[in-house]
């Protein structure tokens, strides 16, 4: 990630120069039409510059950045131990306990950064900065891809940092595996990150956003088996737990630390998140397309 | 600039419906600063809001800057600049970059020079300031930060939420300036909203009222006074010779078919005239008086305030109503 001090946004498509309208006036030439590919264009570029400015709010906070690691980091060094004594947990890790906990723990970090996104947001609306950029003929879908990239981008930053700190307590994986799980990780932060902006539009202040979001981060948490697999849960948990999205995720996740890609469990936690992501993208844009035509 | 026709918005809530704005038509022409006037929740807001495109109108039509409001709101957004009352900075962001995403969003060509030129302009120029981000800005700096937002991409026509409300006396007076320049330097329209009587006064061309959702008298600030309630000048006159009665008497039938005078009225030997366009018609009176033999010895002119102009339209006290 380029940014400089303060100073020159780049990216591609840095469009100065000719091509604008007149000194008086403005300029109509840079902005065709907002159809078919000049369309596509536009939003690419708005959702560029939209992700640059929270990206650089992000390196301003990196204090704020470390502290989201804290709690998966304690998870690891405090909790990760003493799983691995228990050791040979029915359906971990098949040897290696840190291959069934780390991604349980990624994605406990994605719900919980991701889930909180929407603070931001409505810090954003009552500074008057949403509505100052609604003013402006950004694309409104650019509006929430910018935001939803940053978090993402976050995410696979802190993970990265909690993988390497995996590795030196124990975790062993193949390399392309825990890619893979990555992937899973990141979509999945996707997802939470548009429907934590789609709550926060929706309840508009912290007093009525902070109690839902707890309401609903720690039971998806516990019910997805992010701490212990959801395979030792007695019959009835077991069968709620199937209604939670996110619990296929950590299974999916789980079995590709393992590298076991012909287990079923890859596919329909694929399945699963992709179709999150479609929900939840989907929501978010409606969400923002509204009220404005 | 704009026209606007039956614009209305209804707000549904728990507690039924709310009619914010109920029909409003106005026109602006290019150039002008026009000032929308009204008490808090007369609906000013929400008629710029959907001006601006933030708020769909539930009812009517609307041109701005030569756009359909309705059919191409993006349109309308490329040629306007919006200055929202509580103003539109993350407190932590170093004003330059907001300025800079701004140009970026509008794809201004040039966008380092507009905004040094900006920055000159709205003295926002000092040592390093720009850097800052606007929580450690003066009060009036935001809001001139506010104002170079709204004008990075050039717009003809730029509205002003409450510009200078929470200012103090110097700043306001500062910012004025910098709107009149606006329109006389750039020729750009300025459509503001305020609840300041003086401000209307000093500072706009021309004066919407509004109340309770509609608009309920326009014109020029002098137009409007001179409309609603007229000029009253007061004559003190002179006990030369005869009795002051007479005297009050006579110069009260020498001005009785004087075209100006609406109303002549005789209080303690002085005669109280409510004259229409006090200002020109004062020599005509003075004229009237001296054929007619009547000497005076004072005269008074006290022209009405936008308060009264406001009480006569809506029947209360602007400070009242706010």
């Amino acid at each position: 990630m380029a940014t400089t001090t303060t100073g020159t946004l780049t990216g591609p498509g840095d469009e100065d120069g000719p091509g604008g309208g007149p000194a008086s006036g403005p300029p109509d030439g840079a902005v065709a039409a907002t159809s078919g590919r000049a369309g596509l264009a536009r939003t690419a570029r708005d959702t560029w510059l939209i992700f640059l400015r929270y990206a650089r709010q992000m390196l301003r906070n990196k204090v704020g950045v470390a502290f989201g690691l804290t709690q998966p980091l304690l998870y690891l060094v405090l909790f990760g131990p003493l799983l691995s004594r228990v050791g040979g947990v029915q359906g971990a890790g098949g040897g290696n306990t840190w291959r069934a906990f780390v991604p349980g723990i990624l994605v406990q970090l994605a719900l919980f950064g991701a889930g909180f996104v929407g603070f931001g947001l409505i810090a954003d609306l009552r500074s008057g900065v949403v509505e100052r950029l609604r003013v402006t003929p950004v694309s409104r879908l650019a509006l929430l891809l910018g935001r939803v990239l940053r978090d993402t981008l976050l995410l696979v930053v802190q993970a990265v940092m909690l993988l390497a700190v995996s590795v030196v307590l124990g975790l062993r994986a193949p390399l392309w595996g825990i890619a893979v799980g990555l992937v899973f990780v990141a979509l999945l932060a996707l997802s939470i990150a548009s429907l934590s902006y789609v709550l926060a539009m929706a309840t508009r202040v912290e007093d009525a956003f902070a109690p839902l979001l707890s309401t609903v981060t720690l039971p998806l948490m516990l019910l997805s088996g992010i701490i212990l697999p959801m395979s030792m849960a007695p019959g009835w948990l077991d069968t709620v737990s199937r209604f939670t999205p996110f619990r296929y995720v950590v299974d999916a996740a789980r079995a590709a630390f393992r590298g076991d890609f012909s287990s079923p469990s890859v596919l329909e936690g694929a399945a699963v998140t992709v179709a999150l992501v479609v929900v939840s993208v989907t929501l978010g844009t409606r969400r923002f397309l509204r009220e404005n035509a | 600039m704009i026209e606007a026709r039956g614009l209305a918005r209804t707000f549904t809530g728990k507690r039924g419906t709310v009619e914010a704005v109920r029909g409003v038509d106005l026109s602006v022409a290019s150039g002008e600063i026009v000032g929308f006037l009204g008490p808090n929740g007369a609906g000013k807001t929400t008629t710029l809001r959907m001006l601006t495109t933030l708020l769909a109108p539930t009812a009517g039509t609307a041109t701005v800057a030569g756009r359909d409001l309705r059919s191409d709101p993006a349109g309308v957004r490329r040629r306007i600049g919006y200055v929202a009352q509580g103003g539109g900075t993350d407190p932590s962001v170093p004003a330059a970059e907001e300025l800079e995403l701004q140009a970026r969003l509008y794809r201004v060509p040039g966008a380092a020079e507009r905004i040094g030129e900006l920055a000159r302009r709205l003295d926002l120029d000092g040592e390093g300031l720009l850097a800052r981000p606007s929580s450690a800005m003066s009060g009036g700096q935001r809001r001139r930060l506010d104002i170079a937002l709204g004008l990075v991409h050039r717009p003809p026509l730029v509205f002003l939420d409450e510009p200078t409300t929470g200012l103090d006396p110097q700043s306001r007076g500062n910012l004025w300036e910098h709107i009149r320049r606006l329109r006389d330097h750039d020729g750009t329209t300025v459509f503001l909203t305020t609840h300041y009587l003086d401000e209307a006064d000093a500072l706009c061309d021309r004066i919407l009222i509004i109340d309770q959702g509609r608009i309920v008298a326009e014109g020029s600030p002098a137009e409007l006074k001179r409309r609603v309630s007229g000029d009253v000048v007061t004559v003190e006159l002179a006990a030369s010779g005869a009795p002051l009665d007479q005297v009050a008497a006579r110069a009260r039938t020498a001005l009785a078919d004087h075209p100006a005078v609406r109303e002549a009225a005789v209080l303690d030997g002085s005669l109280r005239l409510t004259v229409e366009d006090g200002e020109r018609s004062l020599m005509s009176l003075l004229r009237a008086l001296d054929e007619a033999g009547v000497e005076l010895a004072a005269l008074r002119m006290a022209r009405p305030t936008l308060d009264d102009v406001f009480l006569t339209v809506t029947g209360r006290s602007l400070r009242d109503a706010a």
